[in-house]
């Protein structure tokens, strides 16, 4: 008999709609629904789908526990024996949320697995907690993704341990087993080390975690002298996005002027951004990047001035490298001008 | 400020305020113009407090 599977996907590839419908609830439809037909052919009848569980992507980071919660029900209801999640590609928001239905599921003590781009942020989130396997950064690779998925989903409900990640093709878990090796720790350091010294390739047994972190600096003494700048990620830009700020995978940022302006109104000014429904940051700005209120609170003399200039960028799909680039360069700038502190808005 | 704090976490933002959702962090579109504003100026005034307060760690606010 087959082994039943729960999938759990979003409102786009469950044929709910785009990002409109990013906040629709959660349902739960018996059988396989858009690319759980892929896995089921996949799975070449050792596993199928006995249900999908579909959830609008705002609505599952919003509702984290209530979600967690109706996977281990369906999990129940349907005595599922494993659960697959995605592939979210480079979407962020669909990212953490399948990094949620698997780790759930895990800790639930079934096996699960999801797969997503190296750079999505629920990558870092839910490594430790699930099984997460690569794809590509759109659903091209949708075709690639799904084998790889089912190939390793059918290992798991096999019972069988999966070896470690290098070997697997799974993103590391930071997960320590132990193993048992012919020479003692002293004589695989000092021919690492040899290695290393003669500049030819070695691998490490214990990778270092690379923690991207900065020293806090210090609270703001006196905000009433003090100039602070705006930037976000949210991508708000004058009206017709003079500096043509992709939607996604953006590879610019923009210096935008605001002058003497109380207020960003919709006629000046919109979102680039292509990752989230624009209706209410097109209606009114000030919703992502908050100019009237710090202008009112500039009036007050509670900060001494805002800054005449936002720096803005889509963060959606954007490369880590480029974005880290861009932040050094902007702080550098702003630091430049005599700026003391900044607020990030992010959408 | 942003709408999904264990984003802003994992890329080691330092003072993070929880903001009100993805499409509007700084605004609600469901309520009137003047509670909406007031929303907003609250978010931003936690923000101002976050800038002025020494934190030794990554903090939410």
């Amino acid at each position: 008999m087959a082994y039943k599977v729960i999938h759990y996907i979003n409102q786009f590839f469950g044929g709910i709609g785009g990002e409109e419908m990013a906040d629709r609830r959660p349902e739960v439809r018996g059988g396989a629904v858009g690319p759980g037909l892929a896995f089921n052919k996949a799975l070449g009848g050792q596993a199928e789908i006995a249900a999908t569980i579909i959830c609008g992507d705002n609505y599952c980071v919003g509702h984290q526990e209530e979600v967690a919660r109706l996977i281990t029900d369906t999990v129940a209801q349907y005595q599922a024996e494993a659960l697959v999640a995605g592939p979210a590609f480079n979407a962020g928001r669909y990212g953490m949320a399948c990094g949620l239905a698997a780790s759930s599921a895990e800790a639930a003590g079934l096996p699960s697995l999801t797969a997503m781009y190296r750079e999505n942020p629920g990558l870092e989130v839910y490594k430790a907690g699930a099984y997460i396997l690569p794809t590509t950064d759109n659903a091209r690779g949708m075709g690639q993704a799904v084998p790889a998925m089912a190939a390793f989903l059918l290992k798991l409900l096999s019972g069988q341990k999966p070896g470690d990640a290098g070997t697997e093709g799974y993103f590391e878990r930071g997960v320590r087993v132990n193993t048992f090796y012919p020479e003692v720790g002293a004589e695989r350091a000092v021919t690492m080390l040899l290695k290393k010294i003669k500049g030819q390739d070695f691998k490490t047994e214990y990778r270092m975690p690379v923690f991207d972190r900065v020293t806090p600096r210090p609270g703001v003494r006196n905000l009433a002298q003090a100039t602070i700048a705006l930037v976000t990620s949210g991508g708000i830009v004058p009206k017709g996005n003079p500096d043509h700020i992709a939607a996604s995978s953006a590879r610019n940022y923009g210096a935008y002027e605001i002058g003497d302006l109380m207020d960003l109104t919709s006629d000046q000014f919109q979102t680039a951004h292509g990752g989230y429904d624009q209706t209410y940051a097109n209606q009114d700005p000030d919703r992502v990047l908050p100019v009237d209120v710090l202008r009112q609170m500039e009036k007050e003399g509670k900060i001494g001035r805002l800054y005449h200039t936002y720096y803005s960028t889509v963060g959606n799909g954007t490369a880590v490298a480029n974005a880290r680039k861009w932040g050094e360069e902007i702080g550098a700038r702003l630091k430049n001008e005599g700026v003391e502190a900044v607020i990030l808005t992010s959408t | 400020m942003a709408s999904i704090v264990p984003i802003s976490q994992s890329v080691g933002a330092n003072r993070i305020i929880p903001t009100v959702a993805i499409p509007h962090p700084l605004g609600n579109p469901a309520l009137s113009p003047g509670e909406e504003l007031e929303v907003r100026r609250k978010l931003v005034d936690k923000a101002l407090t976050a800038l002025q307060t020494d934190v030794t760690e990554q903090t939410v606010f």
